[in-house]
């Protein structure tokens, strides 16, 4: 059941994504953005936490979870460190996704021809 | 006047000979597409988790790079273009796609040079994200943190 909701989820999640590309003529990067925004505000409400209990990989893997996980690092850093704990944190659970996406990008740009 | 005429007209005309593209066929590729991509996220998170002996939450970090170092080498290869160009938000939204803007907009600008075209360039499109996240997450974090104070 685990993969069943994974995929309708994070499905599901593309498809407002989509709505917003081709009904509210957004581009990608402010559709990204919203999204991340919307992670952000979500998990303020611990409204997301429930969704990836629920859905696994589902609300992990999209965009959204990217916001979620900035605040969920800033607010565990507050709850140790107090008021700067908030800016100590914010990239304490982002860091591998970000760390890893500088890494591979700038490996493959520098290996690779660019095509087209 | 006349101009203001014209391009009502040329708008109308314009809007007669564009595709119309079909929300439901678009919004189907990217269910599918998107649901594939988490579904293989959970996958890999099921299988970090035998293998490593991890809780759900450690494996995430290990799904997520894997997810990234895909994502990255496909772009390398230019089939994560086709994927797009096929699936739309279905390949956009999931982190494959913020791995996606930042090697594209690396390998655009390659033949500036390392240092001026890749490095500068790399934030180019996935900049916008980390921006809005960590400003809206610094504000929710504000709000919650008071919250947390009053209560």
């Amino acid at each position: 059941m685990d993969y069943v909701w994974a995929f309708v989820v994070g499905g599901g999640i593309c498809v407002i994504g989509q709505i917003l590309f081709d009904i509210f003529k957004l581009t990608p990067a402010h559709v990204m953005s919203s999204f991340v925004v919307a992670g952000a505000v979500l998990d303020g409400f611990d409204i997301y936490d429930k969704l990836i209990e629920f859905a696994g990989a589902g609300a992990t893997v999209p965009i959204t979870s990217f916001g979620h996980s900035l605040l969920h690092g800033a607010m565990e850093q507050a709850e140790e460190n107090g008021f700067m704990g908030i800016a100590m944190g914010i990239f304490h659970l982002t860091s591998v996704g970000i760390a890893s996406a500088i890494l591979f990008g700038f490996l493959v740009a520098v290996i690779f021809k660019p095509k087209g | 006047m006349s101009e203001k005429f014209n391009q009502q007209q040329y708008d109308k005309t314009v809007k007669e000979y564009q595709p119309k593209p079909s929300l439901i066929g678009n919004c189907l590729r990217a269910f599918l597409v998107g649901g594939s991509i988490c579904l293989l996220g959970q996958f890999l998170t099921g299988l970090y988790m035998d293998l490593f002996n991890m809780t759900e939450r450690e494996a995430g970090n290990p799904t997520v790079t894997t997810l990234i170092l895909l994502s990255a080498l496909l772009t390398g290869f230019g089939v994560y273009d086709k994927i797009a160009q096929f699936a739309g938000a279905g390949s956009a939204v999931p982190v494959t796609g913020f791995a996606n803007s930042i090697t594209s907009a690396a390998l655009e600008h390659k033949s500036e040079g390392l240092v001026l075209g890749v490095a500068t360039n790399l934030f180019k499109l996935a900049g916008s994200v980390i921006v809005f996240g960590v400003v809206a997450a610094y504000i929710v974090g504000i709000i919650r943190y008071v919250f947390q104070a009053i209560m």
